[in-house]
This record gives structure tokens, sequence and C-alpha cells, in this order.
């Protein structure tokens, strides 16, 4: 197991570095010029120059990286004398834009889309699994029908068009206060406020989500249910409920283990639709704003790879707790 | 002989499709006593599973229609597991009856460690901690032959071999002692050699526990090596019932006889070719009238009238304790089985 883990955990930090390294080349030759990003109108050609050295854009594109390597690692620091100011490690890069270090951006906005992304999770999750339970033992009845409604529905509907409608209901009877709309509330705190915060953007996101999870934990369990393994329990002699909760669900629910984590993954890197109808000042928004409005491609490269991180990461902790569920993987 | 243990009469399945009722199983009736085991033989499709998955009320009740009896003579009461409510009927399986299926390779449950599973059994019947669960696991694996039970009773299903799983699913199927175990073609998923001690592995199990014993299996060789007594079916009926010698030396249905003439033998290697039955089971949607055999028959021009035809015949008992289905007089029976090839 252990051989196993180092393993897994040595090809994720290549796939990291690999990312990272495509992403930052990437960047590194788009038709854009940062350091001409940073003045606006007051730009001359020394102001340029000046900021692009104090951006380190001056040397080749490799020690970029390895400057951007060592200032996740040890801090950075940008320009000399009195302009001189620095980012402590983790040092993803300084946004011109904001004014501001990358990682101090990502510190305020990682913990809105980790709450948006946690919340929405485990009601899709629940509302999925459950009525795709229910389907699946009501096969043809009319619990069956209206879950394939409730598919359709959510399977069509984009989240712009469910997440409006949702913002506009809360609205209209006055659930929601237009004005604190997005506020940053910590849980720590206030976990009422907070929750009533996110409620609107969580069934947003569920709703989108929960009707694959719906259709998937149908079939599963409708095909568990005949399998071998199934007929032998009920030839054991248990009752109804504790094959489908001991026997029929296990089965039927450990590859959901699998989309759910990446699904979780890539709300983790931001959801921008949701972000961005609900005010919320997640790393969605973030990015959207970096890339549409501000060029701010410090940020961009660390959404980017924080995205790329999340989904490698999560399929590393998928596959470790699919050995634990599905015993046929455990590696010996 | 002791008076039977199960008492199957006039059961019937069939199961509505869109193409039409498929009549799986029709009007089967046959006893099993205690000690006693049963070879049900038949080719795929005969309805062999279906009556036993009747017995032990495994058919979903909402897509089988099932009508007859299944009585089983309990200490506590007959009960009736065909009209039994289904919380009543379950509470017999396992513990009156059990069963062991075909495929070992996917019978057992893959995310759970075979102790637990065989603990789950016994804790269904049984008052004790799951560690007494397990304890009792190892002993039924001892009994039935894994070695280093104690080791083992951690492991998951693909650990085990083939044999070795069907082992553990009659281990598990005997935990709590049942009276009447439903073995659906326990070989057939296994190597040649895996099969006989499987079989010699139930046949004392039987002894240990004084069980009656319902064996399916589509194989005469398993047949001749255990059974007591065989009934043959064909097309969703019984053809022929007797006792085990009366099967091999007087089959009197020319579908045993055929069936007997199509096992390949060592000691007749005169160059012949495997006589087989021609042709291909009737569909059981849509039985032909009289005799479901008829069209595969080489004998039936030798009944007078077209009566093959017409008249679905009835299991007669042509010799003493030997029921037989088939309008040919002894005679002609008894012809076709001294000169297999000619007649057929």
């Amino acid at each position: 197991m252990l051989k196993y883990l180092v393993r897994r955990l040595s090809a994720t930090l290549l796939v990291i570095t690999l990312v990272s390294m495509s992403v930052f080349i990437i960047f590194a030759y788009l038709p854009m010029d940062p350091a001409r990003l940073t003045c606006g109108k007051a730009c001359t050609p020394p102001i340029i120059e000046a900021n692009r050295h104090r951006l380190g854009l001056d040397v080749p594109v490799q020690i970029q990286y390895g400057r951007f390597v060592k200032g996740l690692f040890v801090g950075r620091e940008y320009g000399e004398g009195a302009a001189k100011f620095e980012c402590p490690a983790p040092a993803f890069g300084y946004s011109f834009n904001k004014h501001e270090c990358v990682a101090t951006l990502i510190a305020s906005a990682f913990p809105v889309t980790f709450s948006l992304a946690i919340g929405a999770f485990i009601l899709w999750l629940l509302l999925g699994v459950s009525l795709g339970v229910l389907a699946a033992k009501r096969q043809g009845k009319w619990q069956d029908k209206a879950s394939t409604v409730f598919v359709l529905v959510g399977i069509s509907l984009p989240t712009f068009i469910s997440g409006i409608l949702i913002l506009l209901l809360a609205l209209k009877f006055n659930l929601i206060n237009p004005i604190e709309m997005g506020r940053w509330v910590s849980p720590f705190t206030n976990p009422l406020g907070w929750a009533w915060n996110f409620i609107f953007p969580w069934i947003t996101l569920a709703l989108a989500f929960a009707a694959t999870y719906t259709r998937f934990t149908r079939s599963n369990v409708i095909e568990t249910s005949s399998e071998d393994y199934i007929r032998t329990a009920r030839a054991k002699g248990l009752s109804e409920k504790v094959i489908l909760r001991k026997h029929t669900l296990r089965a039927a629910l450990a590859p959901i283990v699998t989309i759910a984590g990446l699904d979780f993954a890539g709300l983790l890197g931001g959801a921008i639709i949701t972000e961005n109808i609900f005010n919320l000042p997640g790393l969605g928004r973030l990015s959207i704003r970096a890339v549409l409005i501000d060029y701010d491609l410090p940020v961009i490269l660390t959404t980017t790879l924080l995205a790329a991180t999340f989904v490698v990461v999560m399929n590393l902790i998928v596959d470790i707790l699919y050995a634990y569920i599905d015993p046929r993987v455990r590696v010996a | 002989m002791t008076s039977p243990f199960l008492e199957v009469k006039n059961l019937t399945v069939s199961f509505p499709t869109e193409d039409g009722l498929v009549r799986a199983s029709n009007d089967i009736s046959f006893t099993v006593a205690r000690g006693e085991t049963l070879a049900v033989v038949g080719e795929s499709g005969s309805g062999k599973s279906v009556t036993s998955l009747a017995v032990m009320g495994l058919h979903n009740r909402r897509s089988a229609q099932i009508s007859g009896e299944a009585i089983l003579h309990l200490e506590s009461g007959d009960v009736d597991t065909i009209s039994a409510p289904e919380d009543v009927v379950r509470k017999l399986r396992g513990k009156s009856m059990a069963m062991i299926f075909q495929d070992p390779m996917s019978a057992l449950h893959p995310y759970y460690t075979v102790g637990d599973q065989i603990s789950e059994a016994w804790g269904l019947y049984n008052e004790g901690s799951k560690k007494d669960g397990i304890k009792r696991a190892i002993e039924m694996l001892e009994l039935v032959g894994i070695p280093e039970a104690a080791k083992r009773v951690n492991e998951f299903p693909h650990q085990f071999s083939g044999g070795m799983r069907q082992r553990v699913m009659i281990g598990m199927a005997l935990v709590n002692n049942p009276s009447l175990l439903i073995a659906d073609e326990p070989t057939t998923a296994l190597d040649v050699t895996v099969q006989s001690q499987i079989l010699q592995l139930l046949r004392d199990m039987q002894k240990e526990f004084n069980m009656a014993v319902i064996l399916i299996t589509h194989d005469l060789g398993v047949v001749a090596e255990v059974a007591d007594r065989v009934c043959v079916m064909y097309a969703g009926k019984i053809v022929e019932q007797a006792q085990i010698d009366d099967i091999y030396y007087v089959p009197d249905h020319p579908y045993t006889i055929g069936l007997l003439n199509s096992i390949p033998r060592v000691d007749q290697l005169d160059g012949r070719r495997l006589l087989a039955i021609p042709g291909q089971p009737p569909s059981l949607i849509s039985l032909p009238t009289g005799c479901a055999f008829r069209a595969r028959c080489s004998l039936s021009h030798l009944v007078p009238n077209n009566l093959c035809a017409t008249k679905v015949p009835d299991l007669d008992e042509k010799l003493t304790g030997h029921f037989s289905r088939c309008h040919l007089t002894e005679a002609q029976l008894s012809k076709a089985r001294t000169a297999p090839g000619d007649a057929l």
C-alpha cells in the first residue's frame, strides 16, 4: 500500500508540474503584453520596460518559471528600492490590476468557492441518490416517472436559466436582500447566516448535478438488483430493506464515488456562472474577471493551475477511496 | 420410505411477456424426504431452475404467475411456500430451506469477506455477536474443507478459486442447518476434477445434516453419482420420474433414452458418431399440441391415430414406481432402449 501511495503521489506531482509548465508557456507566448497592461494611459516605453523588469518578465521563460517555482516555496520580491514589495510564500504572482499578491486574492476567494461547492455537493448527492433509489425501487410507477421528468428538466435546464429563475423568485419573495447578496459571512462566526447566504446558489448547482446522479443511481441500482449475489442474499433470508441497504447500495453506489469526486473537484476550481449570478466573490468570478476584463495574467495562471491541481489530487483521493470500497482493486 | 419433507403439487410458473405467456414450468409434482437426493434433469429452459426458485419463493411476485403448492412439512406445522405471505417464506429461507447456485463466481458479494457473508446468514437466526458469527463461519469453512479456514475467513471472494467459492457457498447455505438444500447446477461452472469433489462434499453434508436435497443438473453423469431418484423435465413438464437405477437401466421415455444415448462413453470407442437428439426444444410461449417432444421423437409414428399430436400424454406409472409421460406401450419402449441408434 505504501509503495502504491508513493508511486501515485509522485505521478500526481509530475502531472501538476507538467500542467504548470504548459500553462506558463501558453501565457508566456500569448499576444498580450502584461507589462503594457500595468500602466494604461500613462504608458510610455520607459515605464513599460521598467514594469517589465519589476514583473520579472524581461528574462527567458524558463528562468521565469524557475522564479515562479522558487516563489511558491520561499516567497518572492518584486522591484527594488522604494518601490520594492514582496509576496510571502506561496507566491503565485502579483496582480497589478488589484495591487495585491495573487495568493491573497485566492485566500479570500477560495472559502467562498469551497462553501458553494461543498453545500451543493452534499445537497445534490442526497437528492440525486435518494431519488435514484426511489425510482429504481418503484420502477415503472409514478415515482419513477416523476423522477424521469426531474432528470429531463435538470439536465436540459442550464444553470444560467435556473439560477436566474431561482434568484428572481428569491428576490420576489424577499428571501434575500439584494444589497447584502454575496457578502462573505464566515461559517465559524455565523453559521446560519453563512448557510442562508449560500442556499440559493446551492439549490441552483444541486439541481443541475442531481439529475445526472438520479439517472446514474437508478440504472446502477436496477442493474445491481439483478446480480447473482443479490439473489444469494435473498436466498439467505435477508429482508428487502437489509438487501437494499447493505448489499445493493454498497455495490451500486461505488462507481458514484468516482464521478462525485471529479465533479466536486471541478467545482472547486470555481463555478463561474453560478458565482456571477449570485454575486459570489469566489474563484470562478475571480478568473472570469481576470480573463474578460483585466487581462490579469498572474491570476489566470494561478486559477488555472489550482483547478488542474484540484482535479488531479481529487483523482488520487478517489482512487484511494475506491480501493477501500471495492476490495478487488486493492493492491496486494 | 420416510414421509416427505417437501411436497410439490401441480406447481405451474409462467411469466407474462409482450410476446405472450411463457409457461416455464407446467403442472410439476414431486416429493423429497430428508436424507434423500432428488435429481431434476433437463436441458436449458426445461423449467428446472424456475421450479426450484418458486419453491424458495425467489420469483418476483409481480412478474411471475405461480399456482400450485409447495408444502414444507416443518416441525412447527405445514407451510405452503407458494401461498404463504412473503414475510413467512422469508423466515424459512436460509433456515429451513437453503439454495446454492450455478455460478459461484458471481453468487458471492464481491465487497464483503466470506466470513462476513457467512456470519450474516448465521446472525439472521442466531443470537450472538459478530465475533461468534465469525467463529461459526470458521467452523463452516473447516467443515466444507477449506484449508487454513481461520485465515481465509477474512478474505474476499475474488481471492478464492471457483471450487473453493462453491465450498464457501455450501458452507453459507448450511450454516443454519437447513432441512432442505436446493443445489441449482452446483458443478456446472467448475472443472471436472473439482466437480466430483463438490459432489462428494454435498453427499457428506447431506449425511451430516440429514437434509433433503434437490439437485438440479443437465449432467446425467452427475446424477448417477449422487441421486436417489430422478425427475426428467422437458419443456416445462416432468416426462419421466423413477428411482436412479431404473432411469439408467430401463429408461421409459424416448427423451430419456435419447439423453442417455447422447452421453459419450469411453467403453464404446467403435468409431460411431455421438447420437444427438435432432431438433430444438419448443418455444415455451407457443407449445405444440399433444406431446411437446413429438417433433423430435423418432418413435411417434408407432403411435396410432396421430395421438401424439392431439393428446398430451399423462404421467403414467408404466413400471412399478416408474412414471413416464408417453403414448408408447411398454413393449415398444423396451424395444427402443435395447436397440439404440436403430429405432431412434
